[in-house]
């Protein structure tokens, strides 16, 4: 499972998005500390999320969160179920499917606003 | 159900096993708040009246400090397991990053509580 094949890829996304979701969750803790300076400093802390270019970036942070929660449920699947494993190609393409059903309506709602104003 | 296969003593079970109870709690309450401020709000919307408004109901006071304590410990331990992956055991890096592990942790937990405590916008209203 581990062998260069799908599984080796979710594990790796799991790490990569996990460590990335971690950094975020300090800039978040840090900007919304800047409530208790009162809304000035928020609203000028929270600017950075309304910037154009910043758009991508947010969509890619909900993008790991989704992805990082639907492996994560694969992963208990397979504690639970350890016969389950035998059939993890399967269950890595079903869930690739619902990832892919969940994002592109997600994508759209988050990114429409750069292109109709 | 079958014998664990992961046991190689009690802390590390126990850290195991804090990951799969975090997590199912994590599924709900962080794509709850995507949800929320991502879908159905956004970020072009939400400002310091808009928190206010929101932290003046304790419900989500309380639904923050959870998604606070179990992202913060669930994000750091993952990284524990990384470091793990990474360093010898009983050797200096790991150590080091113990150590850093949970200062980060104790701060940023300190930081975010110290704010979903002790926030008031009334304070800041203007005459």
């Amino acid at each position: 499972m581990y062998r260069g094949g799908p599984g080796m890829l979710a594990w790796a996304l799991h790490r990569i998005t996990g460590v990335a979701i971690l950094l975020f969750l300090f800039v978040h803790i840090v900007e919304t500390a800047m409530l208790m300076y009162g809304p000035e400093a928020y609203n000028k802390a929270i600017e950075l999320y309304r910037q154009p270019w910043f758009k991508p970036l947010e969509f890619l942070l909900v993008a790991a969160v989704v992805y990082h929660a639907g492996n994560g449920i694969v992963v208990l699947i397979l504690d639970l179920f350890p016969y389950a494993t035998r059939w993890y190609r399967t269950l890595f393409w079903v869930g690739a499917a619902v990832y892919v059903v969940v994002m592109v309506p997600v994508a759209v709602i988050m990114l429409r606003s750069l292109f109709a104003p | 159900m079958e014998a664990r296969r992961v046991r190689p003593n009690g802390w590390e079970w126990m850290s195991w096993l804090y990951m799969r109870v975090s997590a199912v709690l994590l599924v709900f309450l962080v794509l709850g708040h995507l949800y929320i401020m991502h879908i159905v709000n956004s970020t072009d919307t939400i400002d310091f009246a808009f928190v206010a408004q929101r932290l003046a109901n304790p419900i989500w006071r309380v639904y923050d400090l959870l998604i606070l304590l179990l992202a913060l410990s669930h994000g750091l331990n993952g990284l524990r397991g990384i470091v793990n992956d990474y360093t010898r055991p009983g050797g200096p890096w790991r150590l080091v990053w113990n150590v850093a592990l949970w200062t980060v942790g104790l701060v940023f937990t300190l930081l975010g509580a110290l704010v979903l405590f002790s926030f008031n916008p009334s304070a800041f209203a203007r005459p």
